[in-house]
């Protein structure tokens, strides 16, 4: 047992790296439940990301257009959600854990021939003698694009929703879709938008796992990221920057138990595998037992069908 | 005669089996007060709706200022001149002012300057409000407040107001109205919708009466009574509530030095209330709203826990039962908000009349739902108390407020409860209905029920109550016999200035 051989600088700089994917998810589903809409199918956009990032990636070489494919394909995933619950009017839950399944099974028999390839490897960028820095370099300047497109998506959520007319509009649809159906706003293509953003995000989350993070395909690959990332967004309150302290709490986890294992220091790794969501569970009842705070972090309309009247 | 306002030539609109509105013809002119008067579902709404671009007239004509004028959406509407405050405030809660406000105009400045326009708009026309406040502590006054700012701000030519008065104290109406006045004189017309002709007579000077979505008369409300308002929007004479003077019997409810913490964030804790009422009495209960009536009706009702002395029902200590002990002893509850509270909205009549009457009614035996009973108590209810539904399979959603209020009113009337008590029993429902269900809170009392009315409409209380109490900061001031009070004394009650112990000098 040796906790010096941990090196505080590569555990930040790699816990980033872990928590890109879940944090691209989370804030994509952050923007959907703000908008009042409960996408449960994170996990399978993310999947359906994954696969059919890595498949334009090694067919085109390049992992930029793969990334872009995931984008595409998360959000081409997501308007079968937003059919389904804004169109149909078919229920929230039901209809998330459907794209959930589907595409974990969708994903598999598209990546059937991928499995076992290498992908094109994504470099990291080059900020020249920045990253040579001690400490600073590695955990600013070291990463891949993503690491800092996350990051900056982040940002611009929390500025767009609380300093744009948009984002308000978006605020007040998922507050109560009724005042905001009074007042002339669409409240269906809000939440269209909103739903496609989510899955746009989950996808480039899963194309992250899938190319840079493991690097490779496999069948199942997202192992409950997108679950995590859900939980993520009730444990930060629908605030962008605590999904941010959020992410990388989870990633933080995740890197240090494979860190603690190499370092001989035995914990079953299903300890520490639960740990996210039994964190998750433990914020949830500390939020619910103050009546105050819940009423005031939900969207007030969360979960709820819009029916036009009138 | 010079061009008015706004005409409307011929306007129709079909719902799928319903005529909402046919050929309705009126004009507003410039500077003009203009009401629209008429029952539940005669049309109103969806009338406004189409003078403000919600929904599109399937024929006739609106003219602007002699110009034509098909609104598609809202912000044509707004952009035009015209600006609407809803009968249900189009507010969000967990948003602050500013941002209510900037939520309902088409190019909002930054917020800032929004603020500091707020203040001044607020200012202006004696409306105070406090743009960084969360909606959701406002009070329904102070929410409304909103409305009105948030249409001002848009310097609107035409106001249309949808029932403004509902959720009004005296006090807060007083305010609304000279603010209304004050527009009148800037030359704004208003196109005011209210029930309460009292109202219209003192603020409009022409009204349209609509029945069934067609135009029935016109009138110039100065010049006639309330009664005769209420008539020609009803179709037929009305009939006014009367109760024989009746002996009070023995103590059914009392209430001894009960406190409460509210439940809610926005809630105001109960401190110290006592009360009593008889048999044959009926107790009215006012106050401006959010001064403690949910937690009241909460507290007698069950929903709220109590130490068990602190509410006695025949003597008996109630005060540690939850709501479905006291429903077997006879202590039956309406609560004011019909959708979600006394009813669930997308269950039929029948289960809610179910969820309610399961255990006086027997509608349950041996844990198995009967359905057929179930079924003929609701369709009681829908008959006795003249409902309009096609029938008890209907979700209550469905239903317009007053038909659901009917519904829930007379679902507790009917259980034959010792003691009721009901929290705003006509809100937000029409003239002849209002009269039928005081009748029938009138009809319990003197068949030996004790009844508590808690309400703001002062006219009702002093209508059917014979005593008179107020609810402020959720102390109960010491009731009074409603004979005899004058309105002033009403207004010191209601402000706290009167605890109960002394007499107000005449």
């Amino acid at each position: 047992m040796d906790f010096g051989s941990i090196n505080p600088v590569v555990l930040i700089a790699s816990l980033m790296v872990a928590a890109t994917p879940i944090l691209l998810a989370a804030i994509g589903e952050l923007v959907v439940e703000k908008a009042g809409v409960l996408n449960l199918g994170v996990e399978g956009m993310m999947i359906v990301g994954a696969v059919a990032g890595f498949a334009a990636a090694v067919t085109t070489g390049s992992p930029i257009l793969g990334m872009l494919a995931a984008i595409i394909a998360g959000a081409a995933v997501s308007l079968i959600f937003a059919l389904l619950t804004q169109v149909l009017m078919a229920n929230q839950v039901a209809s998330g854990l459907a794209l959930t399944l589907f595409g974990l099974g969708f994903s598999a028999l598209l990546g059937q021939s991928y499995v076992g390839i290498v992908p094109p490897r994504t470099e990291k960028l080059d900020f020249g003698p920045l990253s040579d820095l001690p400490v600073v370099g590695r955990i600013l300047f070291g990463h891949d694009i993503l690491v800092y497109v996350s990051l900056f998506v982040v940002a611009g959520v929390w500025y767009w929703l609380n300093y744009t007319r948009g984002g308000r509009v978006l605020r007040a649809v998922g507050e109560n879709h009724d005042s905001a159906h009074a007042l002339g706003y669409k409240v269906k293509r809000v939440r269209i938008l909103a739903i496609l953003f989510g899955g746009a995000c989950a996808g480039l989350g899963g194309a992250y796992l899938s190319l840079v993070r493991v690097p490779q395909w496999t069948e199942g690959m997202t192992a409950g990221a997108g679950w995590i990332a859900l939980a993520l967004v009730v444990f930060a309150s629908w605030k962008p920057w605590r999904v941010l302290a959020g992410a990388y709490l989870f990633g933080g986890i995740m890197v240090l138990q494979l860190n603690l294992q190499a370092a001989g220091y035995r914990i079953p790794v299903e300890y520490l595998a639960m740990s996210p969501y039994i964190i998750t569970i433990l914020v949830l009842v500390v939020m619910s037992s103050n009546r105050t705070r819940r009423t005031l972090a939900a969207p007030g309309s969360l979960g709820r069908s819009f029916h036009a009247a009138g | 005669m010079t061009t008015p306002l706004l005409s409307l030539q011929g306007l129709t609109k079909v719902y799928p089996g319903v005529v909402a509105n046919k050929d309705v013809t009126f004009d507003i002119g410039e500077g003009e007060v203009h009401a629209l008067l008429g029952e539940n579902g005669a049309g109103k709404s969806t009338l406004v709706k189409a003078i403000y671009g919600l929904i599109r007239p399937n024929e006739g004509t609106m003219l602007w200022r002699g110009q034509p004028y098909a609104p598609n959406a809202p912000a044509q509407a707004r952009a035009t001149g015209v600006a609407m405050v809803f009968q249900h405030f189009s507010l969000f809660d967990a948003m602050d002012v500013a941002e209510n406000v900037a939520l309902g105009m088409d190019n909002p400045p930054p917020i800032r300057e929004l603020a500091a326009r707020i203040t001044e708009v607020s200012n202006n026309y004696g409306l105070p409000l406090d743009p960084s406040r969360m909606v959701g502590d406002l009070s329904a006054g102070e929410r409304q407040r909103v409305e009105i700012i948030r249409c001002l701000l848009q310097n609107p030519q035409l106001l249309i107001m949808d029932e403004p008065t509902s959720v009004l104290t005296p006090q807060e109406v007083e305010i609304l109205f000279r603010t209304l006045r004050q527009l009148r004189a800037e030359g704004r017309s208003i196109l005011y919708i209210s029930h309460k002709l009292e109202e219209i007579r003192s603020l409009c000077e022409n009204a349209t009466v609509l029945r069934l979505g067609k135009v029935v008369g016109r009138a110039d409300p100065r010049q006639e009574s309330a009664r005769s308002l209420a008539e020609m929007m009803v179709g037929q004479s009305l009939h006014t509530p009367s109760r024989p003077a009746a002996q009070p019997g023995k103590m059914l409810l009392q209430v001894t030095d009960l406190s409460v913490a509210s439940p809610s964030q926005f809630g105001t804790s109960l401190k110290g209330v006592s009360l009593s009422v008889r048999a044959g009495e009926i107790l009215g209960i006012g106050g401006v709203a959010g001064n403690g009536q949910d937690e009241l009706l909460g507290a007698l009702s069950g929903e709220i826990r109590a130490p068990a002395e602190a509410v006695r029902m025949a003597g008996e200590p109630v005060g540690h039962y939850g709501p479905n002990a006291r429903r077997a002893m006879g202590l039956l509850c309406a609560p004011e908000e019909r959708l979600g509270h006394a009813a669930a909205p997308d269950m039929s009549l029948t289960e809610n009349a179910l969820l309610t009457g399961a255990w006086r009614e027997k509608l349950v035996t041996r844990g198995f739902v009967s359905w057929g009973k179930a079924k003929g108590f609701a369709e009681k209810v829908i008959e006795r108390f003249d409902v309009r539904t096609p029938g008890p399979w209907v979700a209550a959603r469905a239903l317009s407020g007053g038909n659901l209020q009917k519904f829930v009113i007379g679902r507790e009337i009917l259980q034959r409860p010792s003691v009721l008590v009901v929290n705003q029993p006509t809100w937000g429902v029409d003239a002849s209905a209002a009269a039928s269900i005081r009748q029938a809170l009138l009809d319990l009392a003197q068949a030996g029920a004790a009844v508590v009315v808690i309400s703001q409409d002062l006219d009702e209380i002093l209508e059917v109550a014979d005593n008179f109490a107020a609810l402020n900061g959720g102390r109960l001031s010491a009731p009074r016999p409603v004979q005899g009070l004058t309105m002033d004394q009403i207004g010191l009650m209601l402000g706290g200035a009167e605890t109960g112990e002394t007499d107000v000098a005449a």
